[in-house]
């Protein structure tokens, strides 16, 4: 990992697009903890799935050309490289892998982009960053300063493939049980839920070129996060919110058309979150652009000093129901004696029915 | 059930499949037809061939077979078959050798995926970057379904997600000869 929390940043096609809240969400907190991201210039986009599966070499040959012009610009030079995006994670990493794996394959990929490239710079995601020490420090503390909570609200967190998987590639967490998301989320308050799903595929771009058979595997991942209690989706991937986000809408419908219970289970980029309790505002973060609507759990942001209200106020209700039960156990207990003593003088006399004593011991 | 008459494999169909599983850092040898593969692939039921079923095709030197199929191409490539294969099979690259092979000799079972990934790449070409909205436009004319998710274009517009400028790197050229000199050198292959 770097020394100080400065990388080249790949912002990635979706970055200005799609992904617009993922960009303000992590900008926001990037602001907060002091994390610089300085632009590589002039980078192109990374090929994702489209390149690997044209050709091995346009995989390589495109991140590498991006990567390459990071190491010879003075302002990114020396630094690792930082990726909001899963896609461009896994293709930027896979090439460096590449080219550094040996020095014939180095020059191969020198030869392809025509440029000299050492791939001596690490890749890394914003989540594995934010995750490492030094960030998630200086995120739990900035949220302790704003003193907000989202406590109470339960988040399914949601990893995706190309975050952990090659994990030859990938050297970050365990690839079916991942743990960062769900640590960077409590942080928040909030409760990360065991769930089946963190790491299952959402289809990637069969959700378009093969929607008919890619939309059980959006559908799925809601059913499961549903049946682990989670209100939210917690996402680190532009291409997993959005085919979640958007899709959501269309699955919800064909559940309504077949008697199923539909979903209310907005998706948020874990940012989103974070920003949230670092007092970032729901238009400020672009938590206004989701497709399913992800205001009111947003909503359910508390300052600290609300949550301890609530609870001191639960608390007092609490008590003032346990007194209230007490009271009348007390005055159950004393009219079932009163009228036990009442009753004692024909029981003893044998005048009792055995229906008269049932009632009694009722 | 089918049948194989294994004393009637050719001995270049072996030398094929091995060498389309080489392209991968695969073994055939390796499997043992466990399924585990298979079993938590998200895409299985949309295969024809699931991976367990393209892996044996090759075993048996029935390289035609598992090209021609849709598995490979239905493959989301996921990883979770190679995540998971108790003999480290890396399935998930077999399934991209597979389908890299079929594409060099003009076999492309499942055009719709490959009318999308020619479109990407087209996209990248020509601006060096990824304009979705392009993308979406395109591939839904050269596939037909020309009105997919048109219903959230409005939702997008609005949201700033999509938009009349079109992204692109400066130095356009150089994005193009990388793209160029890659694809016209047949690639790794």
């Amino acid at each position: 990992m770097s020394d100080t929390m400065r990388y080249a940043y790949f912002p990635g096609c979706s970055a200005a697009g799609t992904s617009i809240p993922y960009t303000l969400s992590a900008g926001f907190i990037a602001k907060k903890i002091g994390l610089e991201l300085v632009e590589i210039p002039d980078w192109n986009c990374c090929g994702t799935s489209a390149a690997l599966v044209t050709d091995r070499d346009l995989a390589v040959a495109l991140p590498a050309r991006s990567l390459a012009i990071a190491e010879h610009n003075a302002a990114t030079a020396g630094l690792d490289v930082a990726t909001p995006c899963a896609g461009c994670f896994a293709s930027l990493k896979s090439a460096r892998d590449y080219a550094a794996s040996s020095e014939q394959r180095r020059a191969r990929v020198e030869a392809m982009i025509g440029e000299s490239y050492s791939a001596t710079a690490d890749v890394f995601s914003f989540l594995e960053l934010m995750a490492q020490e030094a960030a998630a420090t200086a995120i739990e503390q900035a949220i302790q300063d704003a003193a907000l909570t989202l406590a109470g609200l339960k988040v399914a967190c949601y990893y995706g493939c190309a975050l952990v998987r090659p994990a030859s590639i990938c050297r970050f967490d365990d690839n079916e049980n991942p743990q960062s998301m769900d640590r960077l989320v409590a942080l928040t308050g909030a409760e990360p839920v065991e769930w089946a799903f963190k790491t299952e595929c959402c289809g990637a771009s069969h959700q378009m070129t093969e929607p008919a058979a890619a939309r059980q595997l959006i559908e799925r991942i809601f059913v499961d996060a549903a049946a682990n209690g989670a209100e939210l989706i917690a996402t680190a991937c532009p291409l997993c919110m959005l085919n979640l986000d958007l899709r959501l809408a269309e699955v919800n419908k064909r559940r309504q058309e077949a008697g199923q219970t539909t979903f209310d289970i907005p998706v948020f980029y874990f940012t989103e979150l974070l920003g949230l309790c670092m007092g970032g505002g729901v238009r400020q973060l672009g938590i206004d652009r989701h497709f399913h609507p992800a205001e009111p759990q947003a909503k359910r942001l508390r300052t600290l000093q609300q949550l301890a209200e609530e609870q001191a106020a639960r608390e007092a209700a609490e008590a003032a129901e346990a007194a209230r039960q007490r009271d009348v156990r007390k005055e159950e207990a004393a009219r079932k004696k009163s009228e036990a003593a009442a009753d004692a003088v024909p029981a003893a006399a044998g005048q009792g029915t055995v229906a008269d004593e049932k009632e009694v011991h009722a | 059930m089918q049948t194989a008459d294994l004393s009637a494999i050719a001995a270049d169909d072996l030398k094929l499949a091995a060498k389309i599983a080489r392209q991968a850092g695969v073994g055939l040898d390796d499997c043992y037809q466990c399924g585990k593969c298979t079993a938590g692939c998200p895409m299985a039921h949309a295969m024809d061939l699931v991976p367990r079923q393209v892996i044996r095709a090759l075993q048996l030197g029935q390289v035609e077979r598992a090209v021609n199929a849709k598995g490979s191409w239905v493959c989301a490539n996921c990883m979770v078959c190679s995540a998971r294969c108790p003999q480290g099979v890396d399935i998930s690259q077999l399934m991209l050798a597979v389908r890299h092979y079929g594409k060099k000799h003009g076999l492309r079972p499942e055009p719709d995926a490959d009318k999308f990934d020619d479109a990407f790449v087209a996209n990248i070409r020509n601006f060096g970057k990824s304009n979705e909205a392009i993308l979406a436009a395109k591939y839904n004319l050269v596939s037909g379904h020309l009105l997919q998710d048109l219903g959230s274009v409005p939702k997008m517009l609005s949201r700033g997600m999509i938009g009349p400028k079109i992204h692109g790197v400066k130095d356009k050229k150089s994005v193009r000869a990388v793209v160029d000199r890659v694809l016209k050198d047949g690639g790794q292959q």
